[in-house]
């Protein structure tokens, strides 16, 4: 049923483009509306090698609507196939293809002989959010783009966790979890950014199992995975930030993967030692900045309004107000994160709702008692709501609109020190006292 | 034409205007054929992803102060939103004002493509004026919900008459046009058809039409030497003022793409007169612009005062400038509304224009006249520039700057300004509708212009390191080979 969506924070399946986009040197090739592509790319970056201007597109018109648009699909693939230089072309549904009927299955397959693989993926938006359709996206290129295969790779493991692009601190984390994963004496694998690609997807069969780090985004694909080729996985629902929780994770990955406890245990302590390193040279910052109360709100997917809830309460010793996720999970979901939320130190448990709601969601947030100057972090539609409020705010989550993140990233020990950074630095704009 | 503001839908732009969006060939045969009406358009064999046509129409009606525009549409369109929130609230803190507007869209699911989604429509509708108590309220169309028909305008009477504020039906179906220019003309429909009032009286004050107002405060000051106020439209506006729009003086515009609508059916409903020279970039533009004001009003001689005591101060220093610009080479790629209006700044700055391309090309305006700019440069230009309509297709100037290699690449849409550098081009992001307004854009474009070819680092660094999205084939073809044979 359609419903108010006020400060949307989530796109449609379609923007899933940004998961083919995020693996170099493949290339989204679209059968929808000239201008879906660009809407969606609403935030800052690109592939590099290619970029939404770059995406083939069918630019669904009057005449398609009317007659129907598989001869045009066949000519952008026969075309996009000539001038465009890429190794993997996927092509995605748009709103309009879909609802005309176009059989985008059968005009796919007749490039099945073509110089480079092209596959496909349906995406209205109609059926869904991006959330979903990054992992229909996943799911598609492991079904018609994998090969069976007996090879096993021993310590190899797949990462997969937030979604490229839509996450601005997707490739900082995805770097960060690898780094993790590879000093417990794993290999990771990985398939977005830098020099990771088709060559990984390639090895994705290989591996000994699939680590998914996402409180519910990208289940779906893992479980084709396992389907598919035996491969086992771990669903971890909480992308750790801060010393408790990325030590918590690395013991649970440890464990999963058998890896000898005594060389876990080792890393842990090596790291918390230099975390805390850190922590005790800014720990007066901590305690006596004069405008920070104790209590804070998320609003964000969730993913963030998770990690940081654990990280806030368990490292710093913060207390959740209500919390909110905005990414519409799916109800299967809901009942595993709330536990989660409950599974805090001390006993505390933190209330949440999901909501699109971004009207309603302010004003609760208006009345809820903060005893002081509230810590909202989420989107960049909480920064008014901050300042109406003359709290602090932290964007981390979609849409970021007023910040530019690069390679940065909150998850690991550096990651949890790079979000005090940014929680701290936006008190001091306030008061430097 | 005939402006009729008693319907909620107008004809696009391909078939009011005879515009279209592939072209191969030059300048003169362009005009030529434009003037005996034989000019085909050329559809594409392949295409890459360009705009839609909602977001220019959702992005005007968004720059109205304390206005909702509900989006009937499933999630994704509706990324419009965050990023023109912003916008909006940075805009009106740059005149110490705030801005109430929201973009509230209807989330729309599977189920709705079949049973449709109006009474939740409606809901949300009352849900907002409960919320945000907007000015005017703008229901917006999509493909999704154009394809399954809703009947969104028996909606928009309804409610138009229960609430107290104007409750107007914008019918911006993306696929409903191939020029995204014609999402303009649909807020301009939707603004005439709701908001303005007749007039009661004249007032003097000059309608500006503009996008992101950055040149205000400049505006303001040499409109209040002839007399008069502007009034920009729309980012600022409030809905007070648009009722008003019909009592001004004359409108203007910083580009005819964006102004033919409004200019000219505020001229033929309301007897405004719509000023249609050359747009005011570069000294010529901007003089002839403004002498036609001068005219329009009666203001002649402020203005030449104007002009004189400008030119003494700006004329010598642009003059400098330009001794080194002599003979560079360019190739330009931008809307219709500025390409060529920067051909001709360019050549006034002693550069060649090597290729200019438009994305789409309206060959009449709506007073049924071709757009001045290409007037100007049939009578004026030093040579007959090779041109091209190429529907923002990145391929197409790809291929231009690889045969052309010219000094410079001049863009003026997101993500296009990075694909020359990458050849080695240095490209420069006339992004600014006011970056070579009057005297002093120009004195400081030029300046760009020189700093951009004297220090080449970027471009050198970041193309020695990367690898084209093009095939070796598609070098080796002529730039149009993808278009095909009349329709």
């Amino acid at each position: 049923m359609a419903k108010l969506l006020d400060q949307p924070r989530y796109k449609c399946a379609l923007a899933a483009m940004q998961t083919v986009h995020s693996i170099t040197r493949a290339l989204p090739i679209l059968h929808s509306g000239p201008g879906c592509a660009q809407k969606l790319n609403d935030n800052l970056g690109t592939s590099g090698l290619f970029s939404p201007n770059i995406f083939p597109c069918t630019s669904v018109s009057e005449k398609e609507v009317v007659f129907g648009g598989n001869e045009k699909l066949k000519d952008t693939i026969e075309n996009a196939l000539k001038v465009i230089d890429a190794d993997l072309y996927v092509v995605l549904t748009g709103c309009t293809s879909e609802i005309i009927g176009d059989d985008v299955e059968s005009v796919t397959k007749e490039f099945a002989a073509a110089s480079k693989p092209v596959i496909y993926a349906n995406t209205p938006g109609f059926k869904g959010n991006n959330f979903v359709g990054h992992d229909w996206i996943l799911t598609a290129i492991f079904d018609q783009y994998l090969k069976e295969t007996e090879a096993r790779e021993k310590g190899l493991v797949n990462i997969f966790a937030g979604i490229p692009m839509h996450d601005p601190f997707w490739l900082g984390n995805l770097r960060a979890l690898e780094k993790l994963v590879s000093e417990l004496g794993l290999t990771p694998n990985t398939i977005f950014g830098h020099n990771r690609g088709i060559k990984n997807i390639d090895k994705i069969p290989q591996a000994g199992f699939n680590l998914l780090v996402s409180p519910w985004v990208g289940l779906e694909s893992v479980q084709f995975l396992e389907k598919k080729f035996g491969t086992p996985y771990l669903h971890y629902p909480v992308l750790p930030i801060g010393a408790f929780e990325t030590s918590k994770f690395l013991r649970a990955v440890g464990n999963f993967a058998g890896v000898n406890s005594k060389r876990t245990e080792q890393l842990v302590a090596q790291h918390e030692d230099e975390y805390y390193y850190y922590i005790e040279r800014y720990a007066d910052v901590f305690l006596e900045t004069r405008i920070m109360s104790k209590r804070f709100a998320t609003v964000s997917d969730a993913q963030y309004s998770l990690a940081v809830t654990k990280f806030l309460v368990n490292d710093l010793g913060m207390f959740p107000t209500r919390q909110y996720i905005t990414d519409g999970t799916p109800e299967q979901y809901r009942e595993k994160i709330m536990e989660e939320f409950k599974n805090l130190n001390y006993g505390i448990e933190a209330e949440i709702q999901f909501s699109t709601d971004g009207y309603q969601i302010h004003k609760e947030i208006e009345q809820a008692d903060f005893a002081g100057y509230p810590l909202i972090v989420g989107s960049n539609w909480e920064k008014k709501l901050a300042q109406e409020l003359g709290g602090h705010f932290v964007n981390v989550s979609y849409p970021v609109i007023e910040r530019l993140v690069i390679n940065s990233s909150i998850a690991g020990y550096d990651g949890g020190l790079k979000l005090l950074e940014d929680i701290y630095s936006a008190a001091l704009t306030k008061l430097s006292l | 034409m005939a402006f009729q503001v008693d319907t909620s839908n107008i004809p696009t732009r391909e078939n009011r205007l005879g515009s279209i969006t592939g072209y191969n060939g030059d300048l003169m045969d362009l005009v030529n054929q434009s003037r005996c009406g034989s000019l085909q358009n050329k559809e594409r064999c392949f295409s890459q992803s360009s705009t839609c046509l909602s977001s220019c129409a959702i992005g005007q009606l968004a720059g109205i102060r304390d206005v909702a525009v509900i989006y009937h549409t499933p999630a994704g369109c509706t990324t419009v939103a965050p990023g023109t929130n912003v916008l909006m609230r940075q805009l009106a803190a740059r005149i110490g004002e705030t801005t109430n507007t929201v973009i509230i869209g209807s989330d729309m699911d599977e189920n709705d493509t079949v049973f449709g989604a109006l009474d939740a429509v409606r809901e949300i509708i009352c849900k907002t004026y409960e919320n945000y108590h907007p000015k005017a309220i703008f229901i917006a169309s999509s493909c999704v919900s154009g394809v399954i028909g809703e009947d969104i305008d028996s909606l928009v009477d309804e409610l138009d008459s229960e609430l107290d504020i104007p409750v107007i039906a914008v019918h911006c179906e993306g696929f409903k046009s191939r020029i995204w220019a014609s999402g303009f003309d649909i807020s301009d429909h939707a603004v005439l058809q709701g908001i303005v009032k007749p007039p009661k009286e004249k007032r003097p004050v000059i309608n500006f039409k503009n996008f992101f107002e950055s040149e205000r405060k400049q505006i303001t000051e040499i409109f209040a030497e002839l007399g008069v106020k502007p009034q920009f439209l729309y980012v600022n506006s409030t809905v007070e003022e648009l009722e008003h729009i019909s009592e001004s003086l004359a409108t203007v515009c910083i580009c005819g793409t964006l102004g033919t609508y409004l200019g000219n059916a505020l001229e033929e409903l309301y007897g405004v007169p719509y000023i249609r020279t050359v747009n005011p970039l570069g000294v010529i533009g901007f003089e002839a612009w403004l002498r036609e004001i001068g005219r329009v009003i009666d203001k002649s001689q402020e203005v030449e005062a104007y002009i004189e005591r400008e030119r003494a101060i700006y004329l010598p220093r642009i003059e400098e400038v330009k001794k080194e610009l002599e003979g560079l080479t360019a190739v330009i790629g931008m809307g219709p509304g500025y390409t060529y209006e920067v051909a001709r700044v360019l050549q006034e700055l002693g550069i060649k224009v090597s290729w200019a391309a438009a994305w789409h090309y309206d060959y009449k305006y709506d007073n049924q006249e071709i757009p001045p700019a290409l007037d100007y440069l049939q009578n004026n230009s030093p040579d007959n520039i090779k041109l091209s309509v190429a529907d923002q297709q990145n391929y197409e100037i790809m291929n231009i700057l690889n045969e052309y290699k010219p000094d410079l690449y001049f863009s003026r849409h997101p993500g296009s300004t990075v694909w020359a550098i990458k050849q080695g081009i240095a490209a420069i992001y006339v992004a600014d509708e006011y970056m070579i307004f009057g005297y002093k854009g120009m004195l400081s474009f030029a300046k760009t212009v020189l700093d951009t070819v004297k220090n080449r680092s970027f471009e050198k660094n970041l193309a020695a390191r990367v690898k084209l999205p093009y095939t070796d084939w598609w070098y080796k073809q002529n730039n149009g080979a993808l278009l095909k044979e009349g329709e």
